[in-house]
């Protein structure tokens, strides 16, 4: 048995369900809006360590990165960068040569092994890079030349 | 609308890896046309995804992941049965979310 003042109430919390779930693509927006378009748009390793504010990345040997020695299609190189390490805050995936070097970020949380795959484009062969920051502010890279053949008419 | 993503998340001990392939344009703003106009860039700027409902991270993505990405990841603390959901968010602010089981 429903009364008015019963269907009246329950309707108003479905409202503010529905508004709660609304809030969901807002919250996503925003994050979207906190797309870092500068450090898309630098052109070189420097230049994007200093739009992210972190120092100088020094070589290691605990940051690994995958990739083909010779990739036939540049348009799908299929690049990884993982770390050993703990306390990973972010892994990029840069490509030297491409207009923009910064191809990937990740912002990892305690939840996520520091171990990603994807698959990049590469505009000419070039070093690809993994740099892990840590969330002690050191920043760690690994490299790996990988050589472009258009047209598999050789390196 | 986009084309939905195929996900598949396989659990191996206390882990699970997540392989992820979108369907998306990843358009540059490099390429010309043959009228040699510019084609505007289109591409995915945001990718997160969720463990029960839990984010695990976020990826911020230029222009330069390859058409029709592909991503792995490996989660942890996931068993068969959790749900991994994957999103992204292109530059045009078109979304799309998909979920899978752990197997």
């Amino acid at each position: 048995m429903h009364t008015r003042r019963e269907l009246l109430s329950h309707s108003a919390r479905v409202t503010a369900l529905l508004a709660s779930v609304g809030m969901l693509p807002a919250v996503a927006q925003a994050q979207a809006a906190g797309y870092n378009s500068a450090a898309f748009d630098a052109k070189s390793v420097g230049e994007l360590m200093k739009i992210l504010g972190a120092g100088s990345p020094v070589a290691s040997t605990d940051v690994a990165i995958t990739g083909p020695d010779i990739a036939e299609n540049g348009a799908v190189v299929p690049v990884g960068a993982s770390t050993t390490l703990g306390g990973t805050k972010r892994i990029l995936i840069l490509v030297e040569k491409n207009p923009s070097v910064l191809t990937a970020m990740f912002e990892i949380s305690d939840a996520v092994e520091s171990n990603f795959s994807t698959r990049v484009k590469m505009g000419q062969s070039s070093n690809v890079y993994a740099v892990a920051m840590m969330n002690d502010g050191k920043v760690l890279f690994a490299q790996k030349e990988v050589k472009v053949t258009l047209g598999g008419c050789g390196g | 609308m986009a084309d939905p993503m195929r996900i598949r998340a396989q659990a191996a001990g206390d882990k699970a890896t997540v392989r992820v392939l979108m369907a998306h344009e990843m358009e540059t703003g490099q390429r010309k046309d043959a009228a040699g106009k510019v084609i505007p860039a289109w591409h995915i700027q945001e990718v997160t995804a969720q463990l029960n409902g839990k984010p695990v991270f976020t990826a911020y993505w230029g222009p330069a992941v390859s058409k029709n990405p592909f991503l792995q990841f490996v989660v942890k603390g996931a068993k068969a049965g959790d749900k991994v959901s994957v999103s992204w968010v292109d530059n045009k602010g078109d979304k799309r979310t998909d979920e899978a089981t752990v197997s």
